[in-house]
């Protein structure tokens, strides 16, 4: 049975090559309208090549993608019109001030001065920096610089939001605050492709994910459901492990990772055999956990440093 | 010819261009200041200074007070600065440090628009501090009107070529200490050789013809005309170098900063 729902994002066998480097190698995927899809990677994995492309900056190499059912190559103009974007890099416009950074920038989407001013006061309640709007960018914190970010991307009131690496470098407090404004803007039904590092981020925000390296997707689904699928949903972590326990885990072919100082066991603990581990093996410097998205990610995309 | 996507420019240069006026209109006094102290500077230096050396120029053949003679090249030297600067260190700062021009390309502006708007905009800097100077130059008594006014459009056009050679060099240069080079080969001759501050025709043959290749020559001439009120039709001839000059650059800039860009 086919249902026909009008696809956001659909990208088929979507490649990007920079010289001999294949940054993104045959990527499928779509995003339904309402869905917040992120994309998880190691550094150098091309997530943000990818995001890059969603929005026209950097022309396709290979295969076809379209967003709200248009080209990207020949129509993004228009779709650019209907998306807003918050790249890596803060690149608020340091020469004017937080509510002319919002309203020149609306004037980009031609959205008429006084429209413009009423919607940039708006989304500077929105993000609560209403009382600071003539002040220069410079003199914002840096949660304050990623909410005016996020802000200055819905100028347009976007149906897709696109953020690459929202949170990274901002503290516990502005992480949060900034998710709230996220998931609020998902409740009213704003579709959104995300990037990021954070695994706590990506459980958090996304109903769907895919997990990338080199160019391709290693696992996609729902948070919840990747977890269960690969790692299973509990965890047992025993530092200093003897030959005892490691020939226990080895003889019953328990998933494991067995790391220079520190032995990861995977399992379920409805399973009798893997609470025998916890109650055999498990004394000091050892932590019993939910399973996590982390996992995974470490499991798929290796532990050895990425760059 | 990929890199050149002329079907890509659109009007909307203009809201590139109309960025750049809302952050000047923020220090308009500052902006303001240096086209008008910089000709009093000049024509006290040369005017009083060396007046008293040299008495008199011939242009056409009729002689002329040698303050007479370099007030419109101050004029065509504040065109040239202007927008070459601009689409220079100006234009480098905002695409290299911040990022200016990748925010806008995530709105519908093409690069060819930003292009376009930042090149637009320099010859408007050009526009507004020669009108500067005319006023200060007018207050000396040194313009005949009104084909002084002709300046202004002089100054657009001029504004215009030379900002897109700005343009290619910002496109091509790896950091931006390396300004010196194109200022060195190219502005500083300018500023000397191109009947600026004393004829061409002092000059030896073969440098002659080299100081009618340099587009500041070009521009000099016609703001001394219309200074002098000495309008011809062989100014044409001038008109017709700065224009074409932009017309066959602007294309290049388009192509050196897309390759910079956009991978």
């Amino acid at each position: 049975m086919s249902t026909h729902i009008p696809q956001i994002i659909r990208a088929s066998h979507l490649g990007k090559k920079f010289g001999s480097l294949q940054a993104v190698d045959d990527l499928s995927f779509e995003l339904t309208p309402g869905e917040c899809l992120g994309l998880l990677g190691p550094n150098g994995a091309g997530k943000t090549s990818t995001i890059r492309m969603t929005y026209g900056f950097s022309p396709i190499t290979s295969g076809k993608l379209e967003i709200f059912g248009l080209d990207i190559n020949t129509q993004w103009r228009r779709i650019r019109a209907k998306i807003g974007v918050c790249q890596q890099e803060n690149n608020l416009d340091p020469d004017l001030t937080v509510l002319q950074n919002l309203e020149v920038f609306a004037r980009y989407f031609s959205i008429p001065g006084k429209e413009a001013r009423d919607r940039a006061i708006q989304l500077l309640k929105f993000i609560s920096l209403e009382n600071r709007k003539d002040d220069k960018v410079t003199n914002l914190s840096g949660g304050m610089v990623r909410r005016l970010v996020l802000a200055r991307a819905l100028i347009n009131s976007p149906d897709l939001l696109i953020l690459d690496e929202p949170t990274t470098g901002l503290d516990p407090q502005a992480r949060h605050q900034l998710w709230e404004r996220l998931e609020l803007l998902q409740k009213n039904g704003l579709s959104i492709l995300l990037t990021t590092h954070y695994m706590d981020e990506a459980a958090r925000l996304c109903d769907r994910l895919i997990i990338m390296d080199q160019g391709k997707i290693l696992v996609e689904g729902k948070p919840a459901e990747i977890i269960h699928t690969h790692v299973g949903d509990h965890v047992v972590e025993i530092a200093d492990p003897d030959e005892e326990v490691r020939e226990f885990v080895t003889a019953h072919g328990f998933l494991h990772d067995l790391l220079d100082r520190r032995i990861i066991i995977y399992g379920n603990e409805a399973d009798k055999l893997f609470e025998v581990i916890g109650d055999r093996f498990c004394r000091e410097s050892c932590i019993k956990r939910l399973a996590t998205l982390e996992d995974v990610f470490l499991r798929l995309t290796g532990r050895g440093l990425k760059e | 010819m990929d890199n050149l996507r002329i079907d890509n420019l659109s009007w909307r240069f203009i809201l590139v261009w109309n960025r750049n006026m809302v952050v000047y209109r923020k220090i308009w006094f500052v902006n303001f200041l240096v086209p008008l102290l910089e000709p009093i500077m000049y024509l006290a230096a040369f005017g009083i200074g060396l007046s008293a050396l040299i008495h008199k120029v011939s242009y056409q053949g009729t002689p002329v007070s040698y303050v007479l003679y370099i007030a419109p090249a101050l004029v065509a030297i504040t065109i040239m600065y202007n927008a070459f600067f601009e689409n220079t260190y100006a234009s480098f700062v905002r695409m290299y440090y911040q990022k200016t021009f990748d925010a806008m390309m995530t709105t519908p502006l093409s690069l060819e628009d930003i292009i376009a708007g930042e090149i637009f905009w320099g010859a408007t800097k050009s526009v507004i501090a020669a009108a500067i100077v005319l006023g200060v130059i007018t207050c000396f008594g040194l313009v005949s009107f009104p084909s002084g006014l002709l300046v202004l459009p002089v100054s657009f056009l001029g504004g215009l070529a030379f900002g897109t050679v700005g343009m290619i060099f910002t496109g091509l240069t790896p950091t931006i200490d390396m300004y010196n080079l194109p200022i060195f080969l190219f502005i500083t001759p300018m500023f000397l050789f191109s009947g600026t501050f004393f004829p061409t025709s002092t000059l030896p043959g073969w440098a002659q013809k080299l100081a009618l290749a340099l587009p500041l020559t070009h521009v000099v001439n016609l703001c001394r005309a219309f200074f002098l009120g000495k309008t011809s039709l062989g100014l044409a001839w001038s008109v017709l170098y700065i224009t074409a000059m932009f017309i066959l650059l602007f294309p290049v800039a388009l192509i050196v900063m897309r390759k910079r860009l956009i991978s």
